[in-house]
């Protein structure tokens, strides 16, 4: 039981996707401009990894190691079908926004990296735990920058006005570079940073 | 022809595949440590560009595509896969990619070894899978067109990850935060050459 606790709570931190494993960099740079998409990004990520974790556990046993990468691209790509489908289907707007990169949740290296580091060698309930840990994990990443660049690059959270107009009128200014792509990386750097010197075991030498 | 060389162009610095979509990002990190290992990464992630996408938008346009099935007969004018768009091109790149890899495996053993899991991984590069998924959406013309857009990509791939290699040797001297080192510093690096290559917006030929 207190595995199992680990399982969920380890990815939070310590041996978060983003920022200690460095996988699926991609998608958690490109949806953050705005709160929306990012916490839609973060709940279908959460899926496709605890059913693709699933599945793949269920099957560790006759997948042939030699073409193991090319069964699990398609266990996966089925799970993002799915999930594109289900989106399309009830939040139409946002899977326009999110346009290409919920596509990309097939090449996302977290999902890849989890079915080889952990459902190829575990049984299917602890890899559903994993799956959901990790897009937990990704989720808080993604959800933090998604708050921090809307609310300073359009004034904004999940679309509505959040700054007052009182302070427009005294001259604040919405940070325009806050939703372009560059400062992204700079604030997954920040978060790095700060997450680093909280937890020094992890600093590179 | 004049199309053709805008698309290259702008493939190459505006809509750069690392600074305007975060594309290709997990190896980007990993393997941009030293410039001669992230010239023969550049090398073959471009290489294998240039063939699926072209090849894919082969597929789209002639299988997947509604109405693309015409050519088998009349009863099939209304038929639409593009739902399984995700499956199809996913395999085309990881069959390419065994290719390739078997290529570098024959003709350079020291590239092969040095690349190492980095190979297999191109695979889920989500530059490829994400240039494929681009070109569906946004409707190149022709043949001619599909591949310089693809070069484009992948050039302006390998001259972002060659040019971080750079930087990064260098920065090994300089004293960097203890938990700022590494991963945190590369992150804002990127950054900044992403404000940098921001100054090419608005070239057009």
């Amino acid at each position: 039981m207190a595995n199992n606790l680990k399982l969920i709570k380890n990815p939070l931190s310590k041996d978060n996707p983003i920022t200690v494993q460095v996988l699926g960099i991609c998608s958690a740079l490109a949806v953050t401009a705005q709160l929306k998409p990012a916490v839609v990004m973060a709940l279908s990520v959460t899926v496709v990894v605890a059913l693709s974790n699933v599945v793949v556990s269920l099957l560790r046993n006759t997948i042939p190691p030699r073409i193991r990468i090319i069964v699990q691209l398609v266990i996966v790509s089925m799970m993002v079908i799915l999930v594109d489908q289900v989106l399309k289907a009830f939040v139409y707007e946002v899977s326009k926004q999110l346009s290409v990169f919920v596509g990309l949740i097939i090449t996302n290296c977290i999902v890849m990296g989890r079915l080889e580091a952990f459902a190829m060698s575990h049984k299917p309930g602890v890899s559903f735990l994993d799956g959901i840990g990790n897009g937990l994990g990704y989720a808080f990443i993604l959800i933090t920058m998604g708050f921090v660049r809307e609310l300073f690059g359009s004034g904004t959270l999940w679309g509505f006005q959040v700054i007052p107009q009182a302070l427009y009128n005294i001259g604040y200014e919405n940070n325009g570079l806050m939703i372009m792509p560059p400062m992204a990386l700079i604030i997954v750097g920040i978060i790095i940073w700060v997450h680093r010197s909280r937890n020094k075991d992890l600093c590179e030498k | 022809m004049q199309e053709i060389i805008n698309i290259f162009v702008k493939s190459i610095f505006i809509d750069n595949m690392v600074f305007a979509f975060f594309l290709g990002m997990c190896s980007y990190l990993a393997v941009s440590k030293t410039v001669k290992t992230s010239m023969g990464l550049g090398l073959a992630v471009a290489f294998v560009l240039i063939i699926t996408v072209p090849v894919n938008y082969l597929i789209n346009k002639y299988i997947l595509a509604e109405g693309a099935l015409v050519w088998l007969g009349d009863s099939f004018k209304d038929v639409d896969l593009s739902f399984l768009s995700y499956i199809f091109f996913i395999a085309v790149v990881a069959a390419i990619v065994q290719l390739v890899e078997m290529f570098i495996e024959k003709v350079s053993p020291s590239l092969y070894s040095q690349l190492g899991i980095f190979l297999p991984l191109i695979a889920v590069n989500c530059a490829i899978l994400g240039a494929s998924l681009f070109m569906q959406e946004r409707d190149y013309a022709n043949v001619g067109e599909v591949v310089s857009f693809a070069a484009g990509s992948g050039i302006g791939w390998l001259l972002a990850i060659v040019s971080l290699a750079a930087i990064r040797e260098k920065i090994r001297y300089s004293h960097v935060p203890a938990p700022l080192k590494g991963l945190g510093i590369t992150f804002i690096i990127t950054g900044l050459m992403a404000i940098a290559f921001m100054s090419f917006l608005g070239i057009k030929l």
